[in-house]
């Protein structure tokens, strides 16, 4: 293979929609899926005369993720205007920042194949999103009969995250942007969706001859929205830079559009413009400069970092590597803490509810309202007049309507606390409950909001561990059974296995298995 | 008659601002044909704003110094559902769907708004001759020219179509037409007055400010529009004092610098003789008035031709057809409507200037002409704030002639420039700056420019006040 001889070299511009109230230079509320030009303002839709004002929360969150990213924060940044004509664009220019951004100079460490690998951060800056587009009678602008804008987008916070280009091969930039996306979900800055577009990744890649230390010429690959997507498109393009180099041609450098379905990339049809984007000091915003106080406790608001806390839990949690991760990821952190902090049980069985339970908990509510939905939706089909851009994220739009999570953000929707689990642990241990009726009762709390006594009192679901009542029920199973209670007396212990089944049956589960099984040899000497 | 004087009559209820309002409408009917200061005139909304503030006035509720007073308002600043067009085609039918902060406060002080008037369109040009839909004529000799770009609020106080009016400059844009018509208008510091809502030209530069009969109005419209707005993050959180308070206490003591650099070639000799003789006027009220030469102020109208309209080209991207104003409706593909819309709807002068300020911002141009250019302003800056080591305000000339005649200069864009050499500077350095009425030449009244310390606004106005309560220029009246 050509690229035997070659070292690959690859970047990334990372786009995060930051998870904020408010747009980033507008009162707008930030949010997804509101019927078209309703969030809108004279400020986000460029109306003359308005003026921008910055998001502070959405400072606050990039110096988060930039301080995450050991980044140094700039004492001084400045907002910069960058000109182009675009319908989405209502100013005909972005919001962004150019040669001084919020800041610099920061690593991010990825793991690949268990080894450690520091990837530079050279920057993380602050823009505004534009709006989007609708085309009747084509999927692009060009062709299309008529074209609705949407500006309910415009304006919303998107943090840029550049990487340097260390990068050497696509399977690290995926799991470049798989970190990145934990990190910034973990830090509950961005959602982190490349399938709805909340991360989106465009890619730098060039190939130079192994040892070589300028880098060869450059192509950007965009449309990537997935983490496999990132590591199919740029195998693609590595392999294409591979065979033009190794015919002995030259890479062009140009902007490439990844094709999910062909795994290929192909150049912008028809002829590349050369942009220039007038890049100039965005004269309606001062300087941002934000208080070496405030940074400080912003600091101090992020805690541990995700691979701090992984580390922690496998060694002082006995967790495995795998629950570990899930924890940090989903965020479920602060809920196993909070419950470790009412009750103290092996952190294990908390864990395991939030690991084990909750997903299938989640999986089954989301079963319920999936049915419900497809109800109404049979009543409600009708063809579409009009082409969306992207048909995958108007159905992305319809599942994130109905879809409960496994997060930490879906706790409160579910009526989880880390009380509730403190409590059924205490239920659990005090003997009140087996682990299975436990499961049934959370299950039961989280569907209805009710307290666990309610719905313990409301279903007579206490175990049973009145040593009288349980004697009547063994004797009743003894007597119900000569037969095997006959093997049993013939010296087949194995068969307890049976009696205790059957003890539980009786009891709807309710018997404390220890005692069920003492009481039944009672009963059988 | 001043919004001060008119306070007192509406205070004690000898007239109400129903009448006063339905006067001046009938002085607009029988004098605009002739000066053509508005390009919006709104009776209907006026007078509902005068009803309302004869209720205030009534109930002695809420009753500010303007309260019931007409005034009329450039038309580059948002009014809410009244039209705003910057006099260009491309906003002839826009209807603001807010108002300017300075709109807001008008209308929270129960002033009447009567109209929005008539300015070089977006305000780019020096004699409002710019106008996608009228020329305003100068009430002082109609076949000259008011100033610009708020030629329609300066002839319109000028001419008694409104009591007071508010004005935008950019690089002289109030001074100059103040200077032409003879009514004082103030520039305040950068910073000062907010700027949401007033339809940007080139956003580092853009003030507004009063134009009014005297010394007096302005402050009390100043105290009005003054203070930081949580819109305008460039607005400043400066405190503000009570301007007509401040205005007695006299000059004496008072440094005052005459700059050399404005007193030379390329003025006008009767503008240097008048502007002399107010300096000495100063002089003997007590004022140390010295000489103050201010080198780079030569290259301060080459430095704003870079910066102005390096903003303006940005500034003016956003009317494009997608969401506002006029649109090329026979436009077959965007970039064809893009072309059209801005070839149809802007006039040639801002045209002139959008391909300037592109030009100034391109790849390869930037470093040698925006770049350069804002290092000229710092330079610029640092020479003012030598001159306030050594003085506590600056006297000049307001324009370097009286006004000139209507088509005199639009063939010769370079002249017209040169119109806005005494107060360019000032806004490139940001500071405060006043024009006040002190003389005549040719029938024609001389503007005598007073800069200040940035963020006092205190001292000129006392300067102007002083000045002006020694004279009987601002008494005089243009008969139209
Ligand atoms: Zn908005």
């Amino acid at each position: 293979m050509a690229n035997m001889k070659h070292e690959t070299v690859i970047g990334l511009e990372v786009h995060a929609q930051l998870l904020t109230e408010s747009k980033m230079f507008c009162s707008c509320p930030n949010k997804f899926g509101a019927p078209p030009n309703t969030n809108i303002c004279p400020v986000c839709t460029g109306q003359p005369g308005s003026l921008p004002v910055t998001n502070k929360k959405a400072v606050e969150l990039a110096i988060k993720t930039a301080l995450a990213l050991n980044c140094r924060i700039e004492p001084s940044s400045v907002f910069a205007r960058k000109h182009y004509f675009y319908p989405d664009l209502p100013k005909d220019y972005q919001i962004s920042q150019y040669e001084q951004p919020l800041a610099t100079g920061g690593w991010l460490e990825i793991e690949i194949d268990g080894q450690v690998k520091k990837i530079g951060i050279t920057r993380v800056h602050l823009e505004e999103d534009a709006g989007k587009l609708v085309h009747v009678g084509a999927a692009r602008i060009m062709g299309a009969e008529e074209s609705l804008v949407d500006f309910n987008r415009t304006g919303t916070p998107l943090m840029e995250i550049v990487s340097e280009p260390d990068l050497r091969s696509p399977r690290e930039a995926a799991a470049y942007t798989e970190t990145l996306a934990n990190l910034l979900r973990y830090l509950g800055v961005c959602d982190a969706k490349m399938e709805e577009g909340s991360l989106r990744c465009d890619a730098n890649l060039s190939l130079r001859p192994a040892g070589e230390t300028k880098f060869g010429t450059k192509t950007e690959v965009k449309n990537m929205n997935s983490f496999r997507a990132i590591e199919k498109a740029l195998a693609a393009e590595e392999k294409r830079h591979a065979e033009v180099l190794a015919e002995g041609g030259q890479v062009v450098q140009e902007t490439r559009f990844f094709d999910d379905v062909t795994e290929t990339t192909s150049g912008m049809r028809g002829k590349e413009f050369a942009h220039d984007y007038r890049y100039f000091p965005e004269p309606d915003l001062v300087p941002l400069e934000p208080p070496a106080k405030w940074t400080e406790e912003i600091k101090n608001g992020i805690g541990e970092l995700p691979r701090t806390v992984i580390a922690r839990y496998m060694k002082e949690y006995e967790l495995s590597r795998e629950w570990a991760d899930f924890l940090v990821y989903h965020e479920l952190t602060g809920c196993l803490e909070g419950a470790l902090k009412i009750y103290k049980t092996k952190p294990f069985n908390y864990a395991r509810w939030l690991i084990v339970e909750l997903p299938s908990f989640i999986a089954e509510l989301n079963k319920e309202a999936a049915e419900k939905s497809n109800i109404n939706k049979a009543k409600s089909e009708l063809p579409h007049p009009w082409v969306i851009e992207d048909a995958a994220e108007k159905a992305a739009e319809d599942n994130y309507k109905k879809n409960i999570e496994v997060s930490g953000k879906s706790l409160p929707k579910l009526n989880l606390t880390p009380a509730k689990l403190a409590e059924i642990e205490k239920l659990i241990d005090g003997g009140t409950l087996s682990y299975k009726i436990a499961k049934t009762v959370l299950f039961a709390a989280i569907k209805t909001g009710k307290e666990l006594a309610a719905i313990i009192a409301q279903q007579g679901l206490t175990q049973i561990s009145d040593e009288g009542e349980l004697l009547k029920v063994a004797r009743e199973v003894v007597k119900n059974n000569p037969r095997q209670a006959e093997q049993y007396k013939g010296g087949k212990e194995a068969v307890m296995m049976f009696f205790v089944g059957q003890m539980m049956k009786a009891t709807k589960g309710r018997a404390n298995p220890e005692l069920a099984a003492k009481m039944l040899k009672q009963a059988l000497s | 008659m001043t919004a001060h004087e008119l306070a007192a009559r509406l205070a004690g209820r000898k007239l109400s601002s129903a009448e006063l309002t339905r006067s001046f409408f009938e002085r607009i009917k029988k004098l605009e044909e002739r000066v053509k200061a508005f390009v919006t005139l709104d009776e209907t909304g006026a007078l509902a704003q005068a009803a309302e503030a004869d209720r205030r006035l009534k109930s002695k509720e809420h009753v500010t110094p303007l309260t019931g007073i007409p005034i009329a308002v450039k038309d580059n600043m948002c009014t809410k559902g009244l039209r705003t067009t910057c006099s260009s085609k491309i906003l002839t039918d826009y209807h603001p769907p807010y108002d300017a902060t300075v709109v807001a406060r008008l209308k929270a002080a129960g002033a009447v708004i009567i109209g929005k008037t008539n300015l070089d369109e977006f305000a780019m040009g020096s004699s409002t001759e710019n106008s996608a839909f009228q020329i305003t004529h100068n009430p002082w000799n109609l076949a000259a020219v008011p100033g610009g770009s708020s030629g329609g609020s300066a002839a319109a106080v000028a001419a008694g179509e409104a009591v007071i009016a508010l004005g935008s400059d950019t690089g002289g844009s109030i001074r100059q037409p103040a200077a032409f018509c003879g009514v004082v208008g103030l520039k305040p510091t950068y910073g000062r007055v907010s700027r949401y809502g007033l339809v940007a030209f080139a956003s580092s530069l853009d003030q507004i400010g009063p134009i009014t009969r005297d010394v007096t109005d302005c402050a009390l419209l100043l105290n009005l529009l003054a203070g930081h707005d949580p819109l305008d993050t460039t607005s400043v959180e400066a405190p503000v004092p009570d301007y007509r308070r401040v205005l007695a206490g006299g000059i004496k003591k008072l440094k005052v610098g005459l700059i050399s650099d404005l007193m030379g070639n390329g003025i006008d000799r009767e503008v240097k003789a008048a502007v002399k003789k107010a300096a000495d006027l100063f002089a003997r009220l007590g004022a140390e008035v010295i000489e103050v030469s201010l080198p780079t102020l030569e290259y301060a109208v080459a430095t704003y031709y870079l910066i102005a309209p390096a903003e303006a080209s940005s500034n003016l991207a956003r009317y494009d057809g997608v969401k506002f104003g006029y649109r090329n409706k026979e436009a077959k593909d965007l970039i064809s409507m893009y072309y059209s819309t801005r070839r149809e709807g802007f006039g040639a002068e801002v045209k002139r200037r959008i391909m300037l300020g592109t030009y100034a911002l391109s790849a390869g141009y930037y470093d040698a002409y925006y770049l350069k250019a804002l290092k000229v302003r710092t330079l610029i800056k640092r020479d003012f704030d030598r001159a306030f080591d050594r003085c506590d305000a600056l006297l000049s000339p307001a324009a370097p002639t009286v006004a000139f005649k209507t088509g005199e200069k639009t063939d010769d864009p370079l002249s017209m420039y040169l119109s806005d050499i005494a107060t360019i500077p000032v806004n490139l350095a940001g500071l405060p700056a006043l024009s006040l009425p002190c003389g005549f030449s040719r029938g024609l009244p001389i503007g005598l420019q007073i800069i200040g310390r940035a963020f006092d606004e205190e001292t000129i106005l006392r300067a102007a006040f002083t000045y002006e309560q020694n004279t009987e220029w601002h008494k005089a009246q243009a008969n139209v």
